[in-house]
């Protein structure tokens, strides 16, 4: 079967050009946010700390990164009972509007990014959600529960909705029964579903671009505002622990599913 | 059950559905109904180029992606699976870093003073720097690596269920590999072409920050159109028409596509 004809090889050529086309960008940042250069210049002239150290320093990046974390952290919060409630129902329930109901969860998925940015623009100038810390919070709920949806109901597939019948037969009330037989079996895939809502609120950014604003503007507002004036390394160091961050969640997040599958 | 889903139902409801329609609203009325908004849409040039442009870089991302990806998922399909898992592991990588950490990744490389061009400056290719960013060039560049994911993994999803024996049958009955491949393999795979170009051409139409970043303000697609009728001009009813006309495309296109292949198996790979 694998014998190397010379249709093979042409493939492994291209193919690993195009792994190299996909690879590379990410990992050309690392040694760019460790360089000593003001300008571009590869390879670097000598190592240094300098970026992040100016970024480590400079209150208003400092600033962003504070509202990005709580951001992504209260999205956390609010979108994984949302998600994990909606996914249950969703999953118990026989009634035929649930169809129309699991397609709408997950409309934020399919509407282009732009048009959401721009409706959620209108509605919150309003009703006063501009550049507010709620209407930031609000909106990455939006986007992070089709992401908490779609983890717990494959974890919910996997499980015998007749145990929690059989809890409920010996007395329990169906909430009770929720959390002492169901929850724990589904755990990891909830955690995991709480870890992309997560992911997503730390990188979203077109949304932020309109509606944030002030002190409430996250990283990735402030990174492309920086992004379209001049090409700065300290944006090649917090992209680089953005990066780190959201590769450490990643794995945490294939582990907690590879557990529950 | 009802009461379960309604926490999660209101806020979309309220972020997805209330601002979509607000948009549709918004593009017809104004004092009272007008037209008007579509009219400059559809007959205004600014506009219809800015359209024609953002369906011609789609259609030629959609068709690199097929090109680059094909091979890939191809190949990914067709080593032992510790390998393949290697491949697809890599293809998903760039997936977990944000758009804008590899805007500035395609900014650093494609730049005058960039990394590749003082690479082919130091090995004596050119002269002088070329210009490969702030142009059509640098955002379909950037567009390939970030939608390419959505091709590969279709593709690979599909070629997977493609039964081995019939490509066997197929060289018991004397046939070539690249007939085997052009008569049975290609023919199957067909299902995965068709959702990966549909999810890289529909999410393409929609691109905003790699052309606001790289397309150096000559590369004006939809989106921005968008944004610049909302952000600079105040022109709003405009800017909802725009969206209005975007999304019903991007509809239509799912809707035409769900006649061919199932949804599921397009919107099920994000």
């Amino acid at each position: 079967m694998m014998r190397a004809s010379p249709a093979r090889i042409v493939l492994y050529v291209i193919s690993l050009l195009v792994l190299v086309y996909l690879i590379l960008p990410v990992l050309i940042i690392a040694p760019i946010s460790f360089s000593s250069a003001r300008f571009l210049t590869f390879p670097p002239p000598s190592f240094s700390l300098r970026w992040y150290q100016q970024y480590f320093s400079n209150p208003a990046w400092m600033q962003a990164t504070r509202v990005t974390l709580t951001v992504a952290l209260l999205t956390v919060v609010i979108a994984t009972p949302f998600g994990v409630a909606a996914a249950y129902a969703i999953s118990q329930s026989k009634l035929r509007i649930m169809r129309l109901i699991h397609m709408a969860l997950l409309l934020p998925l399919v509407v282009p990014i732009i048009i959401t940015a721009v409706g959620i623009f209108f509605v919150y100038a309003k009703v006063g959600l501009v550049a507010t810390m709620p209407g930031l919070v609000l909106a990455n709920v939006m986007l992070g529960l089709p992401y908490v949806v779609i983890s717990v109901l494959a974890g919910l597939q996997s499980f015998d909705p007749a145990q929690e019948m059989v809890a409920r037969s010996l007395g329990m009330n169906r909430l009770r029964s929720f959390f002492a037989v169901t929850l724990p079996q589904i755990k990891s895939s909830v955690v995991a579903g709480g870890i992309f809502a997560f992911i997503s609120a730390m990188d979203e950014t077109i949304v932020a671009l309109f509606i944030s604003g002030g002190q409430y503007q996250p990283l990735t507002k402030r990174m492309f505002t920086a992004l379209r004036d001049e090409i700065d390394p300290t944006i090649a160091a917090i992209s680089t622990l953005m990066t780190a961050a959201s590769f450490m969640l990643v794995l945490l997040a294939s582990a907690r599913q590879k557990r529950s599958g | 059950m009802l009461a379960l889903v309604s926490p999660a139902l209101l806020v979309i409801l309220a972020l997805i559905v209330l601002p979509v329609g607000w948009l549709a609203w918004q593009s017809i009325y104004h004092d009272g109904f007008t037209l008007e908004n579509y009219r400059r849409v559809f007959t205004e040039d600014v506009y219809w180029r800015s359209f024609a442009l953002t369906f011609e870089i789609s259609l030629a991302v959609t068709a690199i992606a097929l090109l680059l990806g094909y091979p890939v998922a191809y190949l990914a399909n067709s080593v032992p699976k510790g390998w393949s898992i290697l491949i697809l592991s890599l293809v998903v990588l760039p997936f977990w870093t944000s758009v804008l950490v590899r805007a500035y990744a395609w900014l650093a490389l494609l730049q005058r003073s960039g990394v590749i061009n003082q690479f082919l400056r130091y090995l004596d290719v050119i002269s002088e720097p070329l210009a490969l960013v702030h142009n059509t060039f640098g955002t379909v560049v950037a567009t390939v690596h970030i939608l390419l994911p959505f091709m590969v993994l279709p593709l690979y999803a599909t070629m997977q269920k493609i039964p081995n024996d019939l490509m066997q049958a197929g060289a018991s009955l004397g046939a070539s590999p690249s007939l085997t491949f052009m008569r049975v393999f290609l023919p199957l795979s067909l299902p995965g072409v068709l959702a990966g170009c549909t999810m890289v051409f529909v999410l393409c139409l929609g691109f905003y920050i790699t052309p606001e970043l790289l397309g150096g303000g000559r590369t004006v697609m939809v989106s921005m159109l968008v944004s610049r009728n909302v952000e600079l001009y105040n022109q709003f009813g405009a800017a909802s028409a725009v969206a209005v006309v975007l999304l019903i495309s991007v509809v239509a296109i799912f809707f035409i596509v769900s006649r061919f292949v199932s949804l599921d198996r397009v919107l099920g790979q994000k």
